[in-house]
């Protein structure tokens, strides 16, 4: 797995994403509640976008007549035909075991800190004050 | 269904590459606004739109559909960045559904305005009138690929006539529309002029689904939940095909061709089934019917393909297209709508390149005559 510095943390505010491209894969990069998560731009179903998918909460219920939400803005719903899926690991809340989408580990580090690694950015500008989002793939 | 996927697209999957020449039978275009009927619609009925509104079989303002699982029952990404409904910008959707799946021809299903539900039938005649003008300047002039249909409610049988009369003489429409949900079912007679005149003009009968026609949307009901309704759109079209066939349509007009839109088409095999048993039983009941209902089917109707059933096992899939019949079977994307079908992934069998064809363009073109 190689490591890529794709944005700093302000270019993708809480409840926004980011489209990036990463080895000739379209990924997208999510922030919610404080956290970044990256998943292949792509619905295993037929091919959607995931990065106009709505970011709902768990709607669970344990009988009829109460409903329980949970997990505010973690799961995506799927632009087209409404699919759900785990935003933290790509599972689907339907099917987990057999359909998901592909996601990557995400790292945020500080840009004084990247600037010592091995991991400095060659074509982003890297401000010390800032944050970046590196994501593995 | 579907394993991880983890490929980038193949490239014969990439829109730049892709050849697929497709015909798109049910592509929805939407009003941006009413006031784009203005110069379509006398002055009387446009103040009449305006202090009266739509007076339909269902009851209370807003009680209709929408937004029936997401915003006007919109994809997500189908929002136009002008503004607007999805469906409403012609350059938006050239972008994003007609260049990159290689659309050939689509053709128009308008829904605005509860077209066909109207309840007084000179306000829908009117609306019927100026949408079918709108389909032509707003869409099939600017984009030729865009086909448009003869939209007439059946219910006020002699305007729907004069209506189709008028269209026809401007000879580029390629099909007339009627509702899925008409007062009767659509094989009663006092619609048979309409059908009439669709065939004498060689124009298919293009029948969308959905909406609401006063009758609950099931046989059990009314539905609480979307989830429920949504399954109706087959019960629906099943009990207007057995209408259809068993009155005896096909049989008066043996050259009409129909085409029941956006109903699927994983009901047919047993509905089909079963009409011919009850045939073989019944059959002194109906002595007008002179050969079994499945024949009927298989010469006078077709299908339109999505929403598609996703069987667990593709072979069940290939099953059911083989048991339908691949000439029957037209492909639609229903774009711009959340249930929208991508013709590159939403047939999730093996097709030979002859089926693909057939299904994608060639069925349909013979249809419509393209």
């Amino acid at each position: 797995m190689a490591r890529h510095i794709v944005a700093s943390t302000s270019e993708i505010p809480p409840g926004s994403n980011k489209v990036v491209d990463i080895a000739g894969r379209d990924i997208v990069v999510f922030h919610v509640n404080g956290e970044f998560f990256a998943l292949l731009n792509r619905c295993p179903h037929e091919g959607a976008p995931l990065e106009k998918a709505a970011c709902v909460a768990r709607l669970t219920s344990p009988e009829p007549g109460v409903y329980e939400r949970s997990r505010v803005g973690e799961m995506l719903r799927c632009p087209w035909h409404g699919w759900e899926f785990d935003m933290r690991n790509g599972q689907s809340w339907f099917d987990p075991k057999r359909v998901k989408v592909r996601s990557y580990p995400v790292a945020v580090e500080r840009g004084d800190e990247l600037q010592k690694g091995p991991y400095v950015a060659e074509t982003f500008p890297v401000h010390v004050e800032d944050s970046y989002v590196i994501v593995e793939v | 269904m579907s394993e991880v996927i983890d490929r980038p697209l193949r490239d014969d999957e990439k829109p730049a590459a892709s050849r697929l020449r497709i015909v798109d039978c049910d592509v929805h275009p939407s009003l941006r606004s009413t006031d784009d009927l203005n110069e379509f619609l006398p002055k009387r009925w446009q103040q009449h739109l305006k202090e009266y509104g739509s007076h339909l079989r269902t009851p209370y303002l807003f009680t209709t559909p929408y937004p029936r699982s997401s915003p006007l029952i919109a994809r997500r990404d189908a929002w136009p960045p002008t503004g607007g409904p999805p469906g409403s910008d012609l350059t938006f959707m050239q972008k994003q559904h007609l260049d990159p799946l290689d659309v050939e021809f689509g053709i128009l299903q308008v829904l605005d305005l509860f077209i066909f539900s109207q309840q007084n039938l000179e306000f829908g005649a009117a609306i019927q009138r100026a949408i079918n003008d709108w389909q032509l300047a707003f869409w099939s002039h600017r984009d030729p690929r865009l086909k448009a249909s003869i939209l007439v409610g059946q219910d006020g049988t002699d305007l729907a006539i004069a209506e189709i009369e008028r269209c026809a003489k401007i000879g580029e429409y390629i099909q007339i529309n009627v509702s899925p949900r008409a007062n009767e079912p659509l094989g009663r007679r006092r619609y048979w002029p309409i059908y009439e005149r669709a065939q004498a003009l060689d124009l298919p009968l293009g029948i969308h689904v959905g909406g609401y026609g006063g009758h609950p949307p099931t046989g059990g009901g009314w539905p609480s939940y979307y989830v429920e309704e949504h399954q109706s759109n087959a019960h629906t079209i099943a009990a207007q095909l057995a209408s259809l066939v068993i009155e005896g349509v096909p049989e008066r007009f043996p050259k009409l061709k129909i085409v029941f839109i956006e109903g699927g088409f994983g009901w047919i095999p047993s509905a089909v089934w079963r009409m011919d048993q009850h045939f073989e039983r019944f059959r002194s009941e109906v002595p007008h019917l002179k050969r079994k209902p499945s024949e009927y089917v298989r010469e006078n109707f077709w299908f339109t393909t999505q929403p598609i059933d996703e069987p667990d096992e593709a072979r069940h899939l290939r099953a059911l297209i083989e048991w339908v019949g691949i000439d029957r079977l037209l492909f639609s994307s229903d774009y711009p709508h959340w249930d929208f079908d991508d013709p590159r992934f939403a047939f999730k069998t093996p097709l030979t390149e002859v089926e693909r064809k057939k299904i994608f363009s060639t069925n349909a073109r013979a249809v419509y005559k393209f």
